[in-house]
């Protein structure tokens, strides 16, 4: 049973489709992320969700209510939704208590208690309360947003790139806290982020954006490391496309023989690999040229290692191609990441091994 | 310990410093007192008559039923004309930013230009429409029409530049459509609204012959007729009291409503534009406010100027009478501009380089001056130079020297924002690429603030071109600006002949609009 169900949803400007036709179902108290490059139409969903636009077609049902469809386009005011904004968007003529209330009944008994309740939950200090907004650090200030929020115990809550405005270190640790806050006041939770680490470490459920449309939707391990194509796959993190002839769950690549998950038989395929999932041991260069003609394992040659504090980037030349079809690619260098603690030495070999199954990409 | 090691070090920092900083800064700063001094005539006039006047004679003088009677008028006039030019501006300001209205931006310029028509030539146009037309209700009509632009005006730069997010928030947290702009666009609006409000709250003190026309006593009508009757007596020197009196209150009242609020945008992220609201089949009676406005305030001055110009034909289009008042007008208003530009820069500089309590105290001088009816500055101006300074007497000087205490706050608005955008950080590279510290000045600086300069004096020159009050009382013999000689003629009733005056006015002021409207958005995005 989902809670919020979009089906369809479609909206232009002008000849530009920001939206094509989305289709999201997201469960109950869970918490979904939607990703994607700069202008992929991600923010105009939020808002169409929202309800700040009104959608060309398509439908949206919040806990099966109706909140817009061909017939109807129920108000902002009246769909009790929480949003926080990329930059908090508190009101600046009004105190952090006044902007925390706003959606309080002016007349509601406890009014004062209620609102300092809120800015404990959301660990602000009772002090900061008489402040303005412009005297409030960043993440003091997404705190008073997500407050302000929360204040009408929403169902739903719209998160749009609330972090990106705060440094490094303070968005991650802020990113943890209100994952855990919203989840134990039991609201399901939609953030719109470009940034793939935050979107896969945040939510249950990640959908991949570009063009106005999904690429993909599914579990932030199983888009990570079974992504559709390779947009999505190069989107969500450093990806490894080689080309492969697959037969019997193996494949055969510039760098040896991997397991994938696919039966079939074909001759040309492509695979992608995850860098982690490529291990480096050191062989004498004996070893390595005497088994250049081995297909389970590539072998290579350090050509060149870049060194940048906690990892080094090592260019490979591969020694051995197994086969014609890949020859070309196998005189291109691979290109990885590597910790620097590996010490790998330029003209050194490395026997390349594969942690993992591969993913068929195409 | 520490005390004794460090004076000996203070003492040898200092000089040095001094001796390198001393002379370009000590020179602006003696040229901002001066001119700080010399802006404050008027003030110093006023206080100094009263005291010279007496106690006993200045209280018979301000407390009588005549000066009872004129600030009825006057209070009467600032409680309608300002809240109804305040809600007619909300209302066009919304429909041109806000809302799908067909022809939004043409109409936002349509809305400024009614300021490139004098007032008195407003109130011309409608007394000659409308021959009955007097009083308190004409006044209010007249005074709307005029000057509803400076309010308009900054509402409109707010309202387009306000963060549309803070009212999807609102909406987020339960507030429906009216409820929103009550509590959260409004008081973003605040200062705009004081601002422009006090502004024409000082027009409404400060206009003389808008009233004048419609035969609507104000103290600064009262104020020209005496001086015409008695000269410099003592009777229009406590009225002139009176009427500094209220202008400053206004000027402390605003600044108590506007508080130390501070209305910054938080946070970084460019704002959206907001999404027009669709008027859908209201967009026809919508249309009706700004083209009955336009029509008002634009159609009536233009249709009259046409038909009084239509009925007097080529009579009345006297070349030999009308081009040189047109050379005279230019010149003075040039002159002035030029001079109002030198005294405006070092106060200017010294409020955006400047630190400390002076530049600030200068800077406020210069408001609180130029927030005094220009009747009471030509009255402190010809008192001063028929007592003191008789060589001054009703010289060019001295009607220059009147304008530029008048339009001062004008030319430091436009020098000190576009000083403000050139960081002092040129002008050190400048110096560290060889260049002397005037070449630096004038390389850098200099410049690039030229814009700001040019459009401070244009301002300042629009004000100088339609002035009318001052310049009657202090223009040396011989002398005929357009106002003067379109007053002159529309005093005796020949509508006719001072119609191509108007004309003049109008089209020359018409272009100095748009640099208004540019100002004004430029201020509101600081």
């Amino acid at each position: 049973m989902s809670f919020l169900q979009v089906t369809g949803l479609s909206k232009s400007y002008g000849a530009v489709a920001a939206l094509d036709g989305i289709d999201l179902s997201v469960p109950p108290v869970s918490r979904t992320a939607i990703v994607g490059p700069s202008g992929c139409g991600k923010t105009t969903l939020l808002r169409l969700i929202a309800g700040f636009e009104v959608p060309d077609a398509g439908r949206i049902t919040l806990n099966g209510e109706r909140l817009v469809d061909e017939a109807l386009a129920m108000p902002a005011h009246q769909r009790g939704i929480g949003v926080v904004m990329q930059d908090g968007a508190l009101f600046p003529h009004l105190s952090v208590a006044d902007n925390i209330g706003f959606g309080l009944p002016r007349n509601e008994p406890d009014r004062a208690r209620h609102i300092a309740d809120l800015a404990y939950t959301v660990g602000l200090d009772a002090a900061i309360l008489r402040r303005r907004p412009h005297q409030l650090s960043g993440g003091q200030q997404q705190r008073v947003a997500l407050a302000r929020a929360m204040a009408r115990r929403p169902s739903l809550m719209l998160l749009d790139e609330p972090f990106s405005a705060l440094d490094m270190g303070l968005r991650a640790s802020m990113r943890e806290a209100v994952a855990e806050l919203l989840e134990s006041a039991g609201i399901t939770t939609i953030l719109v982020t470009h940034d793939q680490a935050e979107a896969l470490s945040f939510a249950d459920q990640v959908a991949v954006m570009r063009d106005g449309r999904f690429s993909q939707v599914g579990t932030p391990r199983d888009l990570y490391f079974h992504p559709s194509d390779t947009m999505v796959a190069q989107f969500l993190g450093d990806a490894i496309l080689l080309p492969a002839r697959l037969s019997r769950g193996m494949a055969d690549s510039p760098i040896g023989q991997v397991t994938v998950e696919s039966a079939e038989r074909r001759d040309s395929a492509r695979i992608m690999l995850r860098p982690e999932q490529i291990v480096l041991e050191p062989v004498s260069a004996a070893e390595a040229t005497a088994s250049a003609a081995m297909p389970a394992f590539a072998y290579g040659e350090v050509k060149k290692s870049e060194f940048a504090g906690s990892y080094c980037t090592v260019s490979l030349r591969l020694l051995n191609t197994p086969d014609a079809p890949a020859a070309a690619i196998g005189a291109t260098p691979l290109v990885l990441r590597r910790p620097s603690v590996e010490e790998l030495a330029l003209g050194s070999f490395v026997r390349i091994r594969i942690v993992g199954k591969a993913h068929v990409i195409a | 310990m520490s005390l004794a090691r460090s004076v000996p070090l203070a003492s040898t920092a200092a000089p040095i410093r001094q001796r390198q900083l001393l002379p370009a800064r000590s020179g602006m700063v003696i040229a901002a007192v001066v001119v700080s001094l010399l802006s404050l005539l008027p003030l110093g006039f006023v206080v100094w008559s009263t005291v010279d006047t007496g106690w006993v004679t200045a209280s018979a003088l301000i407390f009588r039923p005549r000066v009872g009677d004129l600030l009825a008028n006057s209070l009467l006039l600032i409680l309608l004309a300002v809240p109804i030019s305040t809600l007619l501006a909300l209302a066009l300001a919304w429909l041109t930013v806000r809302s799908d209205l067909p022809g939004g931006r043409l109409w936002a310029w349509l809305l400024v230009a009614p300021l490139a028509v004098p007032a008195f030539v407003q109130s011309y146009a409608w007394v000659s429409l409308v021959p009955s037309l007097h009083g308190l209700l004409g006044g209010v009509l007249v005074s709307v029409l005029a000057y509803f632009p400076f309010l308009y005006l900054p509402i409109f730069a707010t309202l387009r530049r306000l963060d549309p997010a803070l009212e999807d928030s609102a909406a987020s947290l339960g507030l429906g459509p009216w409820k929103i702009f009550l509590r959260v666009t409004l008081p973003q609006l605040r200062l705009a609204i004081l601002g422009g409000g006090l502004l024409v709250g000082l027009h409404l003190l400060s206009e003389y012959g808008l009233y004048a026309m419609i035969r609507f006593d104000t103290f600064t009508t009262a104020i020209v007729d005496q001086f015409q009757s008695t000269f410099d007596g003592p009777a229009g020197t406590m009225l002139a009291v009176v009427l500094v009196a209220c202008c400053l209150g206004l000027l402390g009242l605003e600044n108590v409503a506007r508080g130390d609020e501070r209305y910054a945008r938080v946070g970084t992220g460019a704002p959206r534009l907001a999404a027009p609201v669709r008027l859908g089949g209201l967009a026809l009676p919508c249309l009706l406010l700004p083209a009955l406005t336009v029509l008002l305030a634009l159609g009536v001055p233009f249709l009259t100027i046409g038909r009084w110009l239509a009925a007097g034909g080529t009579k009345v289009l006297d070349m030999g009478e009308i081009l040189p008042a047109l050379w005279q007008t230019l010149s003075l208003a040039l002159a002035g501009g030029l001079l109002t530009l030198a005294a405006a820069l070092p106060i200017a500089w010294l409020a955006v380089r400047g630190r400390g309590a002076l530049p600030r105290l200068l800077e406020s001088c210069g408001y609180v001056v130029g927030s005094l009816p220009s009747v009471v500055v030509a009255l402190a101006v010809v008192s001063v130079t028929a007592r003191l300074l008789f060589p001054l007497y009703q010289t060019l000087f001295t009607i220059l020297a009147a304008y530029a205490i008048m339009f001062l706050p004008r030319a430091i608005i436009g020098l000190r924002a576009s000083l403000a955008q050139v960081p002092v950080e040129l002008e050190h590279a400048a110096a560290s690429l060889g260049k002397s510290p005037a070449r630096a000045l004038w390389a850098t600086t200099v410049r690039l603030a030229a814009p700001g300069a040019a459009a401070g004096m244009t301002l300042a020159s629009l004000g100088i071109l339609n002035e009318l009050t001052a310049t009657q009382m202090l223009a040396p013999n011989g002398t005929r600006t357009l106002a003067m000689g379109f007053w002159s003629y529309s005093s005796e009733l020949d509508y006719a002949a001072a119609a191509p005056y108007a004309l003049i006015m109008i089209v020359i002021s018409l272009p100095l609009t748009w640099l208004l409207f540019l100002q004004s958005r430029r201020l509101a995005d600081r």
